[in-house]
């Protein structure tokens, strides 16, 4: 029998063969937290009495609340500052970028356990990882013994084929398998991505598939390693590629087959991620404020593609359009290759790179009432600090034209 | 560990962390007591004014779903609730709250209505409503989670044993 790319991981890092539903211990390669959970796991790891075995391999992100709002959200920022460069552990000061973005341009790597103190730590599973959220007390033992126990998930094999049809991106993919599976459909599972249509994605695309897997449960969301990982890591002058991927007689739990072409543009209704409708089928929403950014959808080529959508063209009136790049380096691509300056003339916002317009904590909060619709990952209600306002959620491309047209709108005809 | 006994609060499907503990306190995560005020706010707005030490939380399906917060479970835990009762839990929830050792319940939920008495007897896996005279059972934890709710949470957990243990 073969081996999903769970198993193949979590054995590796266990020291002997792992199976499907085995509980193992773990060696971790990287574990990393942020400001919104950092402060938790110092004040554990003192109640432990250890301090982190390994502080190149641990790696504090300020990026939750970016520039701090608050005086406590300031104090959090300097107890993470100060802890990181007391102990020698890798750090992000706030306006670096968001942390996932981050560690994938910068630290993941294939064949890697990688633990994050943020559910969308599963976003590094595009790079042939397995990355997982945990909670603070969980990565403060990480940290401190550099290893975690886990059990390996059972794995659903989703097999995506064929094209895109024009305005559909990755986005509507996993929209689509989240309406699916349900939102605990893939509960403690993994998902394993393959198909043509997985592997003509670019990076960029690849990381939004694996990013959105927890929002139907799932532990992990991997994509096989092949010419575009390696890309992506050349690009970034980081040579450790290796191939790794699922072997076709695995023991999945089940296997879906996605046909590319037959899906539509997709659209989150509120208050739940797993509410999808094909954008034709939801009627005409009248928009407040639209939203593009966060670890899902803030990279440059969704920043490029909202642009190509917004150039020469003006916001509704009425409508309020909210950027935030994922990261200090998409900013500063945007800012040369003109994309910056077509979405500003169109009339957007843009703010600083980090986390807090997608959870509410800073900035982008919609009026009671209002709808507003974002490129992020969640929908509950009360996500975008307004617990009376209605979230939807889809691709920047139909943020972007929704954004003019001030009523939810299928961006393919100005692609 | 001692049975545990108190009101039930009824909850509904897909609580999410976004309602337990909302982003919009975001800067009261380190001042945990404040933000305990707000405890599932957005879900039932009556809960946190009136929840006694004891009392039990028991929802629906997905219980805990989105962010890996671990302050979700600290609140419900700091405002006294003995147990979170639930048909299924968010992944990283459920490991959350047993290593900060609040016990998480997976059992049949649609026989406990919202005010009933209520009583957990972890050793034995069972669940007495008492106003309704049901019994619920319940299987136990995974095993190392069992042993790390048991000792306390995977603070206390790791300070006795100094390391990850499998059951042998």
């Amino acid at each position: 029998m073969g081996k999903t790319m769970s198993e193949k991981i979590i054995g590796e890092h266990a020291g002997r063969p792992a199976s499907t539903g085995e509980t193992v211990i773990a060696k971790v390669d990287l574990c990393f937290t942020h400001d919104a959970s950092g402060p938790l796991l110092i004040w554990q790891l003192k109640e432990l009495g250890m301090s982190i075995s390994n502080p190149r391999n641990a790696i504090f992100f300020i990026d939750h609340a970016v520039p701090a709002p608050r005086r406590e959200n300031a104090n959090d920022q300097k107890t993470v500052r100060d802890f990181a460069g007391k102990h020698g552990a890798g750090f992000s000061e706030s306006g670096e970028g968001i942390c996932h973005q981050l560690v994938v341009e910068d630290y993941a790597l294939p064949g890697q356990i990688i633990l994050g103190t943020d559910s969308h730590t599963v976003t590094a599973g595009a790079l042939g990882a397995f990355a997982t959220g945990m909670g603070a007390t969980d990565m403060a033992v990480a940290m401190a013994l550099g290893k975690t126990w886990l059990r390996v998930p059972e794995t659903l094999s989703v097999r995506v084929s064929g094209e895109l049809r024009r305005g559909c991106f990755s986005k509507d993919v996993a929209l689509y398998l989240i309406g699916m599976f349900g939102s605990e459909g893939a509960n403690y599972r993994a998902i394993e991505f393959s198909g043509s249509a997985i592997g003509g994605m670019r990076m960029s695309e690849r990381l939004t598939l694996s990013n959105m897997v927890v929002e139907a449960g799932a532990k992990a969301g991997l994509i096989p390693t092949d010419g575009e990982t390696r890309r992506f890591l050349d690009e970034r002058g980081r040579g450790s590629f290796r191939e790794i991927g699922q072997d076709s007689d695995a023991d999945f739990e089940d296997v879906f087959d996605i046909e590319a072409a037959n899906l539509r543009p997709m659209v989150a209704l509120p208050d739940s991620v797993d509410n999808v409708k094909p954008i034709d089928e939801i009627g005409e929403v009248k928009v407040d404020l639209v939203f593009i950014g966060s670890c899902t959808n803030g990279r440059i080529d969704d920043l490029r593609i909202a642009a190509r959508i917004l150039s020469g063209r003006r916001l509704h009136r009425g409508t309020r359009l909210v950027i935030t790049p994922s990261s200090r380096r998409t900013l500063m691509e945007a800012a040369k290759d003109g994309t910056l300056h077509a979405l500003l003339l169109s009339g957007a916002s843009v703010t600083p790179p980090g986390c807090g317009v997608c959870f509410g904590a800073l900035g982008g909060v919609p009026a009671d009432g209002e709808n507003i619709i974002t490129s992020t990952n969640r929908n509950f209600k009360a996500r975008t600090g307004n617990p009376e306002a209605r979230t939807y959620l889809a691709s920047p491309a139909t943020c972007a034209a929704t954004a003019i047209k001030g009523i939810i709108s299928d961006p393919s005809e100005y692609l | 560990m001692t049975a545990l006994k108190g009101r039930a609060w009824k909850f509904g499907d897909g609580v999410s962390t976004d309602q337990i503990a909302p982003g919009r306190y975001f800067h009261l995560r380190s001042n945990l007591p404040e933000l305990a005020k707000h405890v599932l706010e957005d879900a039932r707005a009556d809960f946190a004014p009136n929840v006694k030490p004891g009392d039990i939380v028991v929802a629906g399906k997905n219980f805990g779903l989105g962010s890996s917060r671990e302050h979700a479970p600290i609140i419900i835990k700091m405002v006294g609730v003995g147990a979170v009762l639930a048909r299924s839990f968010a992944r990283i929830f459920y490991r959350n709250a047993i290593n900060i050792g609040l016990p998480a319940i997976m059992c049949d939920t649609t026989q406990i209505d919202d005010g009933d008495r209520v009583e957990v007897d972890m050793a034995i896996g069972t669940i007495l409503n008492v106003t309704r005279g049901v019994r619920i059972s319940f299987r136990p934890l995974p095993d190392i989670m069992g042993k790390i709710l048991e000792e306390g949470g995977l603070v206390k957990y790791v300070q006795k044993h100094g390391d990850l243990e499998l059951a042998k």
